[in-house]
């Protein structure tokens, strides 16, 4: 295994509500490696965005803390790092894209000028560097006619074109490692293949590790090396992509591909996961996922662990029950 | 140009960009239009209604009411300008970072603008002109202080709103300093109310400034401004009707100017309206 860039242990982020301190991503484990894209996947509410965010530590200052746990990146350790720090690292070796390309724009700066801040900032280049650099990075995103277009303000541009603008701002200091907030979910089908296919290739030109959180499996398939299933703030599965797909063990994750729509699969009908995601304020003692669970035996009650399935398996699982069918096939 | 379109299209914003071009022209050009010397006393000439020889009568002391006027435009014009621009950028100030910082700090700001803003202008003003004494700095500085709080609210509000967009995550996110986001990218995106809220408030600083100067807490005599005219001409309104009038018409006219202006500029400035046009 090569380098490790990003190493995450233990992680507890919590928000307060109602003077209370509840956890929304709990004992989150996850390493990175160079050049390696981990997807992340969950449905709504399970706690990846927040995850993200704390990784750079951008959770809200007022009501939300991460409580204990370990971000290292590299050699260094993010979580109790001085907010100035922070800063340099944040769009220059860490770089993070968001879901909303219509809103994740300044609408009162033209695009050249803000892919040409980030430069300025971190490179403390000139603001005609920083522009000639701006426009490389659009014609490397693909944006056509990029010279005419980097004096353009964020409103003349569509969804997918502001999102490429958003990769080149994250780009523009050659970041270690890309976290990407669900980048293509708010594009139309055929823009979010485009959008996801030139991530691919400057991933592979720019040598990033990537952190791709999404709720769509079909991306995952796409883009990612090995994928980590989160549920109520836990990772209940991990394992690469192929494996993930092709032996999925966790009863979550079999639920999640069932109710994937497939043309490779002669399925009549998709079915829903019943139930819901438990409200971060009533989390069960025991696996969170018990209550929706159709394996359910009286010793979820107690909380799993994550643990590899065999001795030498990159394959984690949170499953108490799976764990001993496993062990004993 | 998209900004004069839109002002193109509205015939009343002409009006009062006319007539603010006309004043400032007038306060600019005061040694050249002034047929005398506003200071210049004339005791043969003593409160003489508008004739051919002074088109708007003399005063008490014999001066020339239509340079004293003209002359008064500067004062009216500079202390609204000045004490808005300073309340405008320390009031913004304030407001975009009691929005940011939140907290404990955001309560004790906006407390103190909601008491400042329950004070009446005038009594805050004329306070704190009492305290300082009357000068032409003073009376800027009381002005600044008064009309801080609404540019306080105005800009704490969007801050609120807009440092919760996603182009601030992602600012930070990039590595932008608080400072950085509250200037280069929460500041631009609220400009335009900001400015619109200037041109009413210099409108209320001048009016603040004539009554100020009114009570005798303004700019000393025999420095000629309109507040101080109105007063002296008040002593004698019922014999010299010329003295109050003139003055209080161009404080009349120039307060309803700015308030033209600064409706026009909203309808102008406002980001949808522009695209409207662009398109």
């Amino acid at each position: 295994m090569s380098e490790t860039i990003l190493d995450v242990r233990g992680l507890q982020s919590e928000f307060r509500i109602g003077g209370k301190w509840y956890p929304a991503v709990r004992d989150f484990t996850l390493a990175v490696a160079a050049n390696e894209t981990v997807a992340l996947v969950g449905e709504s509410g399970s706690g990846k965005s927040v995850t993200a965010l704390s990784i750079l530590n951008l959770l809200p200052a007022v009501g939300a803390r991460i409580a204990r746990g370990s971000v290292r990146f590299g050699q260094q350790e993010l979580v109790g790092l001085p907010e100035r720090a922070l800063a340099r690292l944040r769009g220059d070796a860490i770089a993070m894209i968001f879901q909303e390309p219509m809103t994740s724009l300044n609408p009162t700066m033209t695009v050249g000028d803000q892919i040409a801040e980030v430069i300025q900032i971190h490179r403390g280049a000139t603001r005609q560097a920083a522009l000639a650099e701006a426009l490389r990075l659009l014609e490397e995103v693909r944006i056509p006619a990029a010279r005419r277009r980097l004096h353009d303000y964020p409103h003349q541009f569509s969804g997918g074109m502001r999102q490429r603008v958003m990769i080149a701002m994250a780009l523009a200091c050659r970041p270690k490692l890309l976290l990407a907030d669900e980048p293509t979910t708010a594009l139309d089908v055929t823009i979010q293949a485009q959008v996801l296919a030139l991530l691919n290739e400057l991933k592979a030109s720019y040598g990033m590790s990537v952190l791709f959180i999404t709720h769509n499996l079909g991306v995952v398939a796409q883009t990612a090396d090995r994928v980590a299933v989160m549920y109520a703030g836990e990772i209940v599965e991990c394992a690469p992509v192929d494996e993930l797909f092709a032996r999925p063990t966790h009863p979550y994750t079999e639920a999640l591909l069932r109710a994937m729509p497939r043309v490779d699969r002669d399925s009549e009908a998709l079915e829903p996961i019943s139930g819901q995601v438990p409200a971060i304020t009533r989390m069960p003692t025991g696996c969170a996922f018990a209550a929706r669970c159709p394996l359910r035996e009286p010793e979820c009650d107690r909380h799993p662990e994550l643990l590899a399935l065999a001795a030498d398996s990159d394959h984690y699982l949170r499953c108490r029950v799976r764990a001993r069918e496993e062990a004993a096939a | 140009m998209a900004i004069l379109a839109t002002l193109r299209r509205n015939k009343l914003s002409w009006l009062g960009i006319a007539l603010i071009v006309l004043i400032v022209a007038v306060a600019v050009a005061a040694p050249l239009l002034a047929p005398y010397d506003p200071l210049k006393q004339n005791i043969i000439h003593r409160l003489e209604p508008p004739s051919a020889q002074f088109l708007l009568g003399t005063d008490t002391y014999g001066r020339d009411v239509l340079s004293r006027m003209i002359y008064g435009t500067r004062i009216s014009l500079l202390v609204g300008f000045v004490a808005v621009v300073v309340a405008m950028c320390v009031g913004s100030a304030i407001g975009i970072l009691a929005g940011y910082i939140g907290g404990l700090f955001d309560q004790i700001v906006i407390g103190v603008v909601d008491v400042m803003l329950a004070f009446p202008t005038l009594l805050l003003g004329l306070l704190i002109a009492a305290m300082l004494g009357a000068s032409l700095e003073n009376l800027i500085i009381a002005i600044a202080i008064t009309e801080m709080a609404p540019f306080a609210r105005v800009a704490r509000a969007p801050t609120i709103s807009l440092k919760e967009r996603e182009f601030v995550t992602a600012g930070r996110a990039l590595g932008f300093s608080p400072l950085r986001i509250m200037g280069v990218h929460i500041l631009p995106n609220m400009a335009s109310d900001v400015v619109v809220l200037g041109s009413l408030w210099m409108a209320s600083a001048i009016r603040t400034e004539a009554s100020l100067s009114f009570i005798g807490l303004g700019v000393q005599p025999p420095t000629a401004t309109w507040g101080g005219m109105i007063r002296e001409g008040f002593e004698n309104i019922l014999t010299a009707w010329w003295l109050a009038i003139f003055p209080s018409l161009a404080i009349l006219v120039t307060v309803l100017a700015l308030n033209i202006l600064g409706d026009a500029l909203r309808d102008a400035i406002d980001p949808k309206l522009r695209s409207e046009n662009a398109a």
